[in-house]
């Protein structure tokens, strides 16, 4: 017998435990059930709820299964006569206060105190006193509270502290008073809040969207994927009537545990949203009409053929389904496009043939767990990828270091955090002073290595370079600011050089659900599908937009919200000549600059697969049917190749698509994040202009997250303003100032402005509020900040 | 301008300097000790704890602004709400209860014209609900005046100690 193990007899059965577990999680590994609501497995043990109770030989008193560690030879039973009588008792005691409002609780069908009420309860309470009332919290728009049904078992709590890393929820109030809330009345402002809905055993915390809609076994469950972001959680929609009515997480250690952030669990609302595309739309001179599926698509292709291949411009979303990234490029492909791009969110191109097959974080998502230290380069990964920052989270709560490159200190949730503050435009020189500290910067090309040799080692620098070299196991991560940055080629080919030089890992964080699958699939300029070179490279998404295509092809994208760009990207769109957008919504501003509105599923309405940051395939079910006439895109695509003539499109299913694009990968898919050199690297910029820098709001990302109402709700007092430090401030005379005028070249609008000392010196961050489009520009660039004309 | 500046602003010099004598007796990381003094102190300086100073010690130190609620709440001694300005708490536990609290109380209650919990319009008195046993039976029954107790309590008493405290004012 190893020294790590013991010999537990559980109901007589003998069976070999690790040493100092607890007994639950033997009889949890065994199947044996024990009754619970305080334990929960990711989260610490409290033993405050009793109901674990089991007995143990040689234990004059039954004990808590959830804090009693296994001992060699130890025999426990867990449905003796004394396991089951401190059972019932505490059964008894929890149910005096609950209301057993059961009828019109949500929770109702799927209560952890429900069943184990039907298993250890009695039929009859002996109890006639009077019950306790709680009132209410309100605890924002996502959460519904019925406090009365609270059998403080303080998971909720835990969870905020644990995992959420936000201590908002508490116990205030002793004894028969306890009540668990908030105190002062406030929203829960964690992206991961909505976990609190699993995690309470009964229904005092439910889901306030979906409240009072549907019972819980009314509803049929589908094993989905979320789109959202570049983790890919797993989940399960519920269902009623072809209709998505609530989303659950679904368990996978690998990627998701048992948590989803609060964008994947409410961005349903989306699908239900008012502007659903239901019908084939055409713009006539009469005005926009109705037509069928095959006039729109015999007039798309004949239109299509009208232009030379160069003129038309084919621009796709990363949230959309592998089957239709990669059906969409061989279409066109096959008309003879080769502008054809996903990466709406970039600026710098230059690297691209540098890049490896997909944009990869380098190792897999539960090994983030295992750093010593994370340097985050240009990310506020806590609102770009929440399921991420929680993985470092639980890195840093032993020990991880994480420092990040930002230009202001971003609300992180990491106990030990550190960053270095500074404006966009000196972040190039910041990752040279580090790369300096290696022993050789030979492995850089000769442009980097001027750029290098001109810097002095800081402190910060130094103290970075230390910290990666010297860790064990450490990590550079690239995040969204810095890939929408206008120098992303030189910061990618910077930080992948320090990860090599201090044994790091190289990870680059993606963007969205399938942006690793649009990288596999081709839906890129210079790359056919499987990472084949295209010879005649076409216009990556930037240059698309800029010089004007006389037609577009729009999949999934609002060009005023999906551009880094996106004023340049709706000019583009309204002064083109013919625009076919694949979409899943119709409104007034995409009648502005269409020509033909194709209405397609949504990932929830379809078949399709995603691609998440590891490289890992995941393909899903349709949950519903799309609404009126809109259907899965890949039909769509598939209809249109065979009026462009392209009879050999014939795919009878998704699967068959997603296979053809399999079966491309003739060698081992390679798992590099590395760049395949450094040689091509934009360096120029204007150092000394103040710079704004913006992110895509948490709750922007996409066309459906922009219409989860509940999600904008909870965060519809972020208004848009412009933050500077008050030095900056001082500097510029705008100490005194409410509204200030941002001015980036022909552009400008006027904000409030805030101060944010933290906010490095000649950078201004500019956000947007989710509703609101960016009319500025590009997301990063200089500006000036003026007074408004009559202050 | 909206200025994001620290909440500790909210407290006295005299909080401050009463607070960091609080944080001196722990260790450097274990601020969060100092939670019940710094408590006891604001109390003092203001009769109850405003959540705006909570929030304020809690950043003072360094814990989450909830952690401070739940200490404030669950001391009875705490008071959250602005109460009278001197606090009368009568032990009605057992001892004081067999040698009569409860007429002690019935004749506080008629007397200020209040319940157990209120206090007076005036402002001068709180009649305090008091949840335990205030460790003085062999003087039972007894209540806490202020700080004060004051033992073997008959209606006369308690009027001459009222009248006693309304002059002070
Ligand atoms: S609200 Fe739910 S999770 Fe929180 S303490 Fe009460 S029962 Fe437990
Ligand atoms: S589950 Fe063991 S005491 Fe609550
Ligand atoms: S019972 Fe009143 S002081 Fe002990």
């Amino acid at each position: 017998m190893s020294e790590e193990t013991v010999q537990i007899f559980i109901n007589d059965k003998e069976v070999t435990a690790p040493k100092g577990a607890m007994v639950i999680e033997v009889t949890d590994q065994l199947d044996v059930d024990v009754p619970r609501f305080c334990y929960h497995k990711k989260l610490s043990v409290a033993a405050n709820c009793r109901m674990c109770m089991v007995e143990v030989e040689n234990a004059p008193k039954p004990l808590p299964a959830c804090a009693t560690p296994v001992m060699e030879g130890m025999k426990v039973y867990t449905k003796s006569p004394l396991a089951l009588d401190a059972q019932q008792g505490t059964m008894e005691f929890l149910l005096i206060n609950h209301p057993l409002d059961c009828p019109v609780c949500d929770q109702g069908g799927e209560c952890e105190l429900q069943d184990i009420a039907m298993g250890y309860g009695n039929s009859v309470s002996r109890y006639t006193e009077r019950k306790r009332v709680v009132p209410d919290k309100e605890l924002g728009p996502l959460v519904s509270t019925d406090m009365t049904r609270c059998i403080h078992c303080t998971r909720c709590v835990r969870f905020g502290t644990e995992i959420a890393g936000i201590s908002e929820l508490g116990a205030t109030g002793r004894g028969e008073f306890m009540e668990i809330g908030t105190y002062v009345e406030k929203s829960l402002s964690s992206e991961l809040s909505g976990n609190v809905i699993d995690v309470c055993p009964v229904g005092a915390l439910n889901a306030k969207p979906s409240r009072m809609s549907a019972r819980a076994w009314e509803m049929v469950q589908s094993a989905s994927v979320m789109p959202h972001d570049s983790v890919g959680s797993n989940v399960y929609l519920h269902t009623l009537r072809n209709q998505v009515m609530r989303v659950v997480p679904r368990e996978n250690d690998e990627i998701n545990e048992t948590w989803i952030s609060d964008r994947d669990r409410f961005s349903y609302e989306g699908l239900n949203a008012s502007d659903r595309a239901t019908q084939v739309m055409l713009k006539t001179d009469q005005g926009w009409q109705a037509t069928d599926w095959d006039t729109s698509l015999t007039h798309v292709a004949d239109k299509l053929k009208q232009y030379q291949v160069n003129d038309i411009g084919v621009l796709a979303a990363p949230h959309s389904t592998l089957e239709e990234l990669y059906l969409l490029q061989k279409v066109f492909r096959q008309l003879g496009v080769n502008n054809i791009d996903h990466r709406t969110q970039q600026l710098d191109f230059i690297d691209q043939n540098a890049m490896p097959l997909f944009p990869y974080l380098g190792q897999t998502i539960k090994s983030i767990e295992e750093n010593n230290s994370v340097f985050l380069v240009g990310s506020n990964i806590r609102l770009e990828q929440p399921m991420l920052a929680h993985r470092i989270r639980k890195a840093n709560a032993i020990g991880c270091e994480v420092v990040s490159l930002n230009s202001q200190e971003f609300d992180f949730h990491f106990a030990r955090h550190y960053t270095w503050n500074l404006a966009p435009q000196q972040w190039l020189q910041a990752l040279a002073e580090i790369a300096k500290c290696a022993d050789s910067i030979d492995k850089l090309p000769a442009e980097l290595r001027n750029i290098v040799d001109a810097v002095n080692i800081s402190t910060d620098a130094q103290q970075i370079y230390d910290l990666l070299n010297n860790s064990q196991q450490s990590s550079v991560m690239l995040g969204a600011i810095a890939q929408s940055h206008p120098q992303a080629s030189a910061l990618r080919a910077l930080s992948d050089f320090i990860a090599q030089v201090t044994n790091s890992n190289f990870g680059m964080l993606a963007q969205s659900g399938n942006t690793v699958g649009a990288w596999l699939s081709g839906v890129l300029p210079h790359r056919f599908s499987a990472g084949e070179i295209n010879p005649n490279a076409g216009l990556n998404a930037s240059e698309m937009i800029a010089t004007s295509r006389r037609a577009y092809v729009l999949f999934n994208l609002e060009p005023e919200f999906d551009f880094a760009n996106s004023p340049q990207a709706l000019e583009a769109m309204q002064t083109a000549d013919f625009v076919v957008v694949f979409t899943p919504f119709n409104n007034e501003q995409i009648q502005q600059y269409a020509d033909v509105i194709l209405p397609i599923a949504t990932f929830a309405e379809t078949d399709g697969t995603f691609v998440n940051t590891v490289g890992h395939w995941q393909s899903i079910g349709k949950a519903v049917s799309a609404p009126g006439e809109a259907r899965p895109a890949w039909k769509v695509l598939r209809v249109l190749a065979n009026k462009l003539g392209f009879g050999d499109v014939q795919y009878q299913t998704s699967e068959q698509i997603r296979d053809e694009l399999k079966q491309l990968f003739t060698d081992e898919i390679d798992f590099t994040s590395h760049l395949k050199d450094f040689s091509h690297v934009n360096l120029k910029s204007d150092v000394n202009k103040m710079h704004r820098v913006s992110e895509t709001p948490i709750y922007a990302v996409d066309n459906i997250v922009r219409r989860a109402s509940s999600l904008q709700i909870a965060v519809a007092d972020q208004e848009s303003h412009v933050a500077m430090s008050t030095e900056q401030a001082k500097q510029l005379d705008l100490l005194n100032e409410q509204v200030v005028r941002v001015v980036q070249g022909k552009r400008e609008v006027t904000l409030p402005l805030r101060i944010v000392e933290s906010m490095s010196d000649n950078c201004v961050w500019v956000q947007r509020s989710a509703a609101q489009k960016d009319t500025l520009g590009e997301a990063i660039a200089p500006v000036e900040v003026q007074r408004t004309a009559n202050a | 301008m909206n200025e994001v500046s620290s909440k500790k602003s909210v407290l006295s010099d005299h909080l401050q300097d009463e607070i960091e004598d609080w944080i001196s007796r722990y260790p450097i990381d274990q601020k969060q000790s100092a939670v019940l003094g710094a408590l006891r102190a604001l109390q003092h300086e203001e009769g109850y704890l405003p959540v705006e100073k909570m929030d304020a010690i809690a950043e003072y130190l360094e814990m989450p602004a909830i952690a401070v609620y739940e200490v404030a709440s669950f001391y009875s001694m705490f008071e959250l709400k602005p109460v009278g300005k001197h606090t009368i708490s009568v032990c009605t536990n057992l001892s004081c209860m067999l040698r009569g609290a409860d007429e002690i109380v019935e004749h506080l209650k008629n007397k200020l014209d209040i319940d157990l919990g209120e206090s007076t319009p005036d402002g001068k008195f709180y009649l305090k609900q008091e949840e335990e046993c205030l460790a003085a039976c062999c003087g039972a029954p007894m209540m806490q005046v202020d700080h004060v107790y004051k033992e073997n309590l008959t209606v006369e008493k308690v009027d001459a100690i009222l009248k006693e405290l309304d002059h002070k004012n």
